[in-house]
């Protein structure tokens, strides 16, 4: 097992690089400098500065030397928020993501799995079909269509919740962005445990529960939960990563000063060591997770090996 | 009053009629065998009685349990006699039991459920249920996962949970099928032994199971009872036609025509043959041959061997160390590097046609594929003309062409995989379980298949069986296979008349025999087979061996000749 883990990580490592790799390439294609402004600078200026962030180097040697900082732990310095190195700015921008990320998910999963459950077990009927038909809207609504339509129904017009950021505290200005976030996540995960508990339920083995007097709540609780939650545990590494890139756009929406918004920020910007450390954060967390999934899985089912 | 009065059962799915007004009582202590053939509704009635039937099912008649009817009852009616009234044993406990969670986690369940006992108590009654049915270290098998037990381990555990509420009626659907028949003899015993005073409803296909073990036998046939009565009279002087067949179709191996020894020339010789799998042996040392128009049985419990050692010959898996010789010539390496005309010499059927035919296939182009290959030159017209033949040849018309496998019943499926394996005119035909999976009637038929051609040709057949009646009535020659050794090889007649080894012995008793009057003298074997990897010393098999002495645990025992037999055992008279 903690051979397993230990591979895990070690395999995980081409993957970053190659990640990294592509990241800082498509940083620097991206026409423009972290330093052009409306105002075009002195050209002496320029690559006085230039010198000074070793911009004028050619590109594997920047690269070189991103990796070599990276290795020691050193994201670098931002090139646009002057006097932040790009490792205090995640470490202020990171809670308020991660406080959203992980309120979507728990609240996806509490609503998904509820949701697929009462649908399989009512299988065919009225509700089971408005549980479907909610979740198939779920799915194909985009967030950025979704965030304004909540705003203005329960923010604007019924001004039940805040609809922005700025000037707001405590948990409510939380709900409206952790709803948009979880929403097609709550639609997806009440498609997949439905189907999934469909398939449980008609397994021999919950024959023989009921044959032993149980009664459907305890069917399910004992003998169906844990078997159908495998394809929806499968699902959490997309699931974590969907979430990610969602919360780009809804920090950016609802005006969250998180990691997405950096992000949005620094790619504007060409802020390069900022968007890179991102990538590096986010990767890292995604393989991180995913890692965490595949352990999971096999304290659920106890035939799975890690070999 | 009965404990259990089923009057005018029956089930519907659709138009389709599964159970066609069964009636039947069952007394208090009574065991009552239900046989029937795969469709008879042997087990959607056993269904019905727990009201566990699918949603689509429609019961119509009437179910009293003890005075309380079930047909329409409601849930806490149906969960209160669930298990505490009524306990159940399913076929194949794998499925049976939950994967996900231990065993003890499952069983504990019941006395909660029914509060017999509290939270604090319940775990106690569990592992002491464990070890009544008669669980090795039942506190560990308390924390253990069903996969982690063997099938007949875990068909110990599902016994438990259906009498651990101790209920006035068991019922066991097929309980043995999925075990073998050492294994089999043992869990019929256990569930003797720990019934007491609770009625019994056995279902079963197999005759000898009921002979043994049933005061009462009911007859069911495409959904109709045919005949019920004591058992012993319905044995003696079946009253319909449908139980004469059943009894007509079932394979007795304590008597009947043994085939003759063939004599002739060998066409195919293994020679030491070994295969290794990761960490374990599971073929040693092995040699047998095979003559023209010869059958040849391996026989032997699951993990003996006998599946590896005709796949290493048919170079399916690599043998480690061997020979094979077919027809004056070495067969080496994996199947895809042999020649085309030994490929097609030998050739395969498995137990379960429907996955070993495609599904997308229609019968006219499995059974023609080999053509394509091997004959490629032959006109479609030409082909369409072979396959045609070939299908009559097994017994099905040409309306069967256009069929795709799952239009097929598992007779016919069958029938169709063993043509798919003639049609290239094979000189040996490898039959791996290819007849276990069917029931008695349809068994009869496709062996019948296999000897008439095996007349006209002269094909040679290894017949891996684990069931001893059918290898009596088909092969000339028998090999016993236990833990990946050769035990015993003789002519059928020689072995099934005079078994030396005492594995043979214990395998031949442990047959159940559809006669409750000539039940033989029993000796079940004592506990499974053991790890292959890490076998036991000396004799592999001497830790279950009645006889076995000092000697056998130190000294494994060589393969000799004992008049006409081959067996590998200090004591073959003993």
């Amino acid at each position: 097992m903690l051979r397993y883990t230990l591979l895990r990580i070690l395999g995980a490592i081409p993957t970053l690089l190659l990640v990294i790799a592509l990241a800082f390439l498509m940083v620097h294609a991206a026409p423009g400098g972290p330093f052009d402004d409306e105002r075009a600078l002195p050209a002496d200026v320029e690559a006085n500065i230039a010198a000074a962030y070793h911009l004028d180097e050619p590109l594997p040697q920047q690269f070189l030397r991103y990796m070599s900082g990276l290795l020691q732990g050193d994201l670098g310095p931002s090139y646009r928020y002057r006097d932040y190195t790009v490792a205090e700015l995640i470490g202020t921008a990171f809670p308020y993501s991660l406080k959203l990320g992980a309120l979507a998910m728990a609240l996806a999963l509490l609503l998904g799995v509820t949701a697929g459950t009462v649908a399989a077990l009512r299988q065919g009927t009225a509700l089971d079909k408005v549980v479907m038909g909610f979740s198939m809207t779920g799915i194909s609504i985009p967030v950025f269509v979704i965030a304004p339509v909540l705003v203005l129904f329960l923010a604007v017009k019924l001004q039940w919740l805040p609809a922005g950021w700025s000037g707001t505290t405590g948990m409510s200005r939380y709900l409206l962005p952790v709803i948009t976030l979880a929403l097609p996540q709550i639609a997806y995960i009440a498609r997949l445990t439905r189907a999934s508990m469909i398939d449980v339920l008609s397994r021999d083995f919950i024959r023989t529960a009921y044959a032993q007097g149980l009664g459907t709540v305890t069917v399910v609780r004992v003998h169906a939960l844990k078997p159908a939650m495998l394809p929806v545990l499968s699902y959490m590494g997309p699931a974590i990563a969907a979430i990610l890139t969602g919360s780009v756009v809804v920090e950016e929406i609802f005006g969250i000063p998180g990691l997405g918004q950096f992000f949005v920020r620094g790619a504007l910007n060409r802020d390069y060591t900022l968007v890179l450390g991102i990538v590096v954060f986010y990767a890292s967390l995604i393989v991180f997770l995913n890692l965490l999934v595949d352990i999971l899985y096999g304290a659920i089912d106890p035939r799975v090996r890690y070999q | 009053m009965s404990l259990l009065d089923v009057q005018g059962l029956t089930i519907r799915y659709g138009d389709e009629t599964v159970v066609d007004g069964v009636n039947l009582f069952i007394d208090r202590g009574e065991s009552v065998g239900l046989v029937g053939e795969s469709g008879s509704g042997k087990s959607q009635s056993a269904l019905a009685i727990l009201g566990l039937l699918p949603r689509q099912a429609v019961a119509s008649g009437s179910i009293e349990f003890d005075g309380q009817q079930i047909l329409g009852a409601s849930d806490s009616v149906l969960n209160a006699l669930r298990a505490r009234r009524i306990g159940i044993v399913f076929q194949d406990p794998m499925q049976a039991l939950n994967p996900y969670l231990r065993i003890g986690a499952q069983l504990r369940q019941i006395p909660l459920t029914h509060k017999l006992r509290d939270k604090a108590e319940v775990d106690a009654r569990v592992v002491e249920m464990l070890a009544s049915v008669g669980l090795p270290d039942p506190q560990r098998q308390f924390r253990a996962y069903p996969h982690e037990l063997s099938g007949g381990m875990r068909q110990r555990v599902m016994l438990a949970s259906a009498l651990i509420a101790e209920p006035d009626l068991l019922i066991a659907d097929e309980p043995t099928t999925a075990l073998d028949v050492t294994v089999q003899a043992q869990i019929l015993d256990l569930l003797e032994d720990m019934r007491d005073n609770t009625a019994l409803l056995l279902i079963t296909h197999d005759l000898g199971i009921v002979a043994g073990h049933c005061e009462h036998t009911i007859v069911l046939d495409r959904g109709r009872l045919v005949e019920q009565g004591p058992t012993t009279s319905v044995f003696a002087a079946p009253s319909h036609a449908h139980t004469r067949a059943l009894l007509a179709a079932a394979p007795r191996v304590d008597r009947g025509d043994v085939p003759e020894a063939v004599t002739g020339s060998t066409i195919l010789s293994v020679g030491d043959a070994v295969v290794d799998y990761r960490d374990l042996q599971a073929v040693s040392k092995v040699s047998f041959s095979v003559k023209i128009g010869e059958t040849v049985a391996v026989v032997g419990e699951s993990g003996s061997g006998k599946s590896s050692l005709v796949r290493a010959m048919l170079g399916l898996v690599p043998m480690a160390s061997g020979r094979v010789v077919y027809a004056g010539s070495t067969l080496e390496g994996p199947v895809e590097d042999r020649a085309q005309s030994q490929r097609r010499d030998l050739q395969l059927v498995f137990q379960d046609p429907v996955s070993a035919l495609n599904p997308q296939m229609r019968v006219q182009t499995l059974v023609g594929e080999p053509l394509l290959v091997h004959e490629p030159q032959l006109s479609a017209a030409a082909r369409a003309e072979r396959v045609a033949a070939m299908l009559e040849r097994v017994g099905l018309s040409r309306k069967f062409l256009r069929r795709f496998p799952h239009e097929l019943s598992g007779g016919q499926a069958q029938r169709v995989a063993i043509a798919r394996a003639l049609i290239l005119g094979p000189r040996v035909l490898v039959c791996d379980e290819a007849v276990a999976a069917l029931d008695g009637s349809v068994r009869k038929q496709v062996l019948n298949v296999l000897r008439d051609v095996q007349a006209d040709t002269g094909l040679s057949i290894i017949f891996i069986s684990h069931d001893l009646a059918v290898v009596r009535s088909i092969s000339h020659r028998v090999l016993v296979m236990y833990l990946g050794r050769l035990v015993e090889m003789a002519d059928s007649e020689t072995l099934f008349a005079a078994p030396k080894h005492p594995y043979t012995r214990a395998l031949l008793d442990s047959v159940p025999v559809p006669d409750p009057v000539a039940m033989p003298k029993r000796a079940p074997l004592r506990g499974e087979v053991p790890s292959p990897v890490n076998p036991p010393s000396g004799c592999v098999f001497h830790p279950r061996c009645a006889k076995a002495d000092a000697r056998c645990g130190s000294k494994a025992p060589a393969l000799r000749d004992v008049e006409r037999t081959r067996v590998a055992c200090h004591y073959p008279n003993a």
